[in-house]
């Protein structure tokens, strides 16, 4: 008896509380971020977020093991047996051939998404540091310093963004750049383009949050500024941050491409860059040679292409109204009824 | 259109205790509405053009990036007193918007032309591919996106959207590269570089045809086949061009529609028996249009933007062409000059738009 009552007074085991915390997600990896979307998504989106996130994995394993894929080095003019050659045609020396300048199209390809990652990654670091604190300062503190913020994003938003990239790319680089110079560069011309867009989106949720009872609170009771921006409103306004971010990853990607086909690239021998190695394909294209351009080419394609699709359905699967649900039975048909049922049956939430 | 109807006519039967005041404010909104966007012109154009003056002065005058090591330092430093870039920034940067006011935007350092002079030479040529682009991306975008919506979610829908995405992940210059290789290369069907082939060229000046307007031109001498070679000229660019504004376009029709096809009267409709073919012609179409209006005032930029990539893979002797050509001869006083005029060009054209924006959809003027 005396017994019974001690197993009860003592706290249940984590064993036995296992099922009461997660009642049927399943182990705990279903809970991270991408697993759970991958997870909770049906048919065509589901095929969508996984060709995305299979492009996306092979562009970054490519980018880092680039050394180990790639046969040569990306400025690589010569091995044992002499000289490349130019424009040679796609052979089992060269699988993708040469380059008018002489190099392997295919170990350039490979190590331009090692430049195009680093590239994408201080790019969105930068901007988000300082998109996200201009947005915080502008939009918590107001007056004219917002006033004024506001009208020249406004006004940098709605001018032509590679324009944009250009100046700032002669700005940082005068042109020619070594490696770290020439990615600098473009990640910087990218953050001046981007930063407008993080800011318009955290200030206008700077100033909703900002208008919420527990903000009120922590002000009452005497919190800083600085402590109420960073502890109580800068947590409730990034919520939207991840689905922007991807979406200008891609746009990173491509601004680097065109900054490089503009020649404001980063020089051949400093990296590989795809974007350059288009610009000097424009005359192998009218004579007929196809392997300088097409490579390079898909593989931009198909980098903006995994990112866009990530993004995209990560975006669809974060809006109840875009996302298409999984109906109780299950399966095809059950996927096409809760497609005829969530169409007739959606409100219309369009009034903002 | 029937949904701003139905808007206007609630507004008037429900009678709020402001409705005086709503009344007055109502009759001079439009007027007001467009007041303000003129207004805002000036700012907008004031900001990007001291942006562009800090950003290229913060690092060095232009001279030094043109001349720099090619000639003696003297020299150099004579150059750049004679041009006045040893004088403080501050004064400078006044005497650099005491002439943009004037209409000056600065003269070229490589061939000394006024900047607005270059402008007037190959503006036209940009004109024309924009127009061009434009028009394939309506005839596409618009239609598919129709389709898109009417068919959501099957197999049509899924094609359209990844085609979608594909337009957008393609940078411009690439597909104009797969274009070019494909139809003219190839097939061997259209020319792959210029605006037209060297003796219609000389016909089109022969008959003193000067709007820089190839096709103008082109008509204006009468001769089909000068048309016609203006036009298979065109096709390409146009294509590589139109077809990533085309993806934009077709997106945003189809969620525009397939919000209109969920609001209450269209739901109204559909209990009343309506076909969902009749409610996608009559009843959702419209207003899906209305958002593309705003849109496009962001396009303009994009679109200028993606003209300087297209021009540079076509040859196309347009503004983007001409500034790529200045960008390697290191001359940034043209860079500058024709960054700071095509800011006052994007700035007038959302003025324009956001004008069209507001007279065809009243909800935008408040």
């Amino acid at each position: 008896m005396t017994a019974d009552i001690a197993n009860l007074a003592t706290p249940p085991s984590p064993e036995d509380l296992e099922p009461l915390v997660t009642p049927d997600h399943g182990p705990r990896w279903h809970r991270l971020p991408i697993v759970r979307q991958v997870r909770t998504s049906v048919g065509l989106q589901r095929v969508m977020l996984v060709t995305g996130l299979v492009l996306t994995g092979i562009f970054i394993l490519a980018a880092i093991f680039a050394p180990l894929i790639a046969p040569y080095s990306w400025a690589q003019l010569r091995d044992g047996s002499g000289l490349f050659g130019s424009q040679q045609a796609p052979s089992s020396a060269h699988l993708l051939g040469t380059t008018v300048g002489g190099y392997d199209v295919l170990s350039r390809v490979v190590w331009g998404s090692r430049t195009a990652l680093l590239t994408i990654v201080t790019a969105v670091v930068l901007s988000l540091f300082l998109g996200v604190f201009l947005g915080l300062v502008s939009g918590y503190f107001g007056g004219w310093l917002d006033r004024v913020l506001v009208v020249v994003a406004d006004a940098i938003y709605a001018f032509p963004s590679l324009l944009l990239a250009i100046v700032a790319a002669i700005v940082i680089s005068h042109g020619q750049s070594s490696l770290w110079n020439g990615i600098l560069a473009a990640a910087i011309s990218i953050t001046v383009v981007f930063v407008p867009q993080y800011f318009r989106v955290v200030r206008s949720e700077v100033v909703r949050v900002k208008a919420e009872a527990f903000v009120e609170s922590a002000r009452v009771i005497g919190s800083s500024s600085a402590r109420i921006m960073t502890r109580h409103v800068l947590r409730n306004s990034v919520r939207t941050l991840p689905l922007i971010m991807t979406l200008n990853c891609s746009e990173a990607i491509l601004t680097l491409a065109g900054l490089g086909f503009l020649g404001f690239g980063i020089e051949p021998s400093s990296a590989a860059e795809w974007g350059y190695d288009l610009n000097k394909s424009i005359a192998d294209v009218t004579s007929g040679i196809w392997w300088t351009s097409i490579f390079p080419g898909v593989a931009i394609v198909l980098t903006v292409l995994g990112v866009t699709l990530v993004g995209e359905s990560l975006n669809d699967l974060a809006d109840p109204r875009l996302r298409t649900r999984r109906a109780a039975g299950g399966g095809r048909r059950g996927a096409r009824a809760a497609r005829r049922e969530q169409r007739t049956t959606t409100e219309p939430e369009e009034a903002r | 259109m029937t949904v701003t109807h139905d808007l206007a006519a609630d507004d008037a039967v429900a009678p709020t205790p402001d409705a005086e005041q709503r009344g007055s404010r109502t009759g001079g909104a439009l007027g007001r509405y467009l007041l303000v966007r003129f207004l805002l012109i000036f700012p907008t154009v004031f900001i990007l053009v001291t942006v562009v003056f800090v950003l290229m002065r913060a690092t060095g005058d232009p001279i030094t990036a043109a001349l720099g090591g090619r000639l003696p330092p003297d020299q150099l430093a004579e150059r750049i007193h004679q041009a006045g870039y040893d004088r403080p920034i501050f004064v400078q940067y006044l005497d650099y918007l005491g002439h943009i006011v004037r209409g000056d935007f600065g003269t070229t350092l490589s061939d000394h032309l006024p900047v607005t002079q270059v402008l007037m030479t190959y503006g036209a040529a940009t004109l024309e591919l924009a127009v061009y682009a434009l028009v394939v991306a309506f005839a596409v975008g618009i239609p598919l996106g129709r389709v898109a919506a009417a068919r959501r979610d099957r197999l049509p829908d899924a094609g359209l959207r990844v085609g979608a995405i594909l337009a957008y992940a393609t940078p411009v210059f690439f597909a104009g590269l797969v274009l070019k290789l494909i139809f003219a290369v190839w097939l061997d069907w259209l020319p792959p570089n210029g605006r037209a082939s060297t003796i219609d060229l000389l016909k089109m000046k022969l008959h003193g045809a000067k709007t820089g307007i190839y096709l103008i031109d082109a008509i204006s001498t009468g001769q089909w086949s000068v048309v016609a070679d203006v036009l298979q000229h065109a096709i390409l660019p146009a294509l590589a061009l139109g077809l990533l504004t085309a993806g934009v376009f077709l997106r945003l029709v189809r969620t525009n529609m397939i919000s209109t096809l969920q609001t209450g009267y269209v739901e109204a409709a559909r209990s009343r028996g309506v076909s969902e073919r009749r409610l996608v012609r009559a009843h959702a179409w419209r207003p899906a249009l209305v958002p593309i209006i705003t849109v496009i005032g962001l396009q303009i930029a994009m679109l200028l933007g993606g003209a300087v990539l297209t021009e540079t893979t076509f040859e196309w002797k347009g503004l983007g062409f001409q500034l790529v050509q200045y960008l390697n001869a290191r001359d940034f006083v043209a860079v500058q000059g024709m960054v700071a005029l095509l800011a006052v060009i994007v700035a007038v054209t959302n003025f324009i738009v956001d004008v069209i924006a507001a007279l065809v959809d009243p909800r935008i003027r408040y």
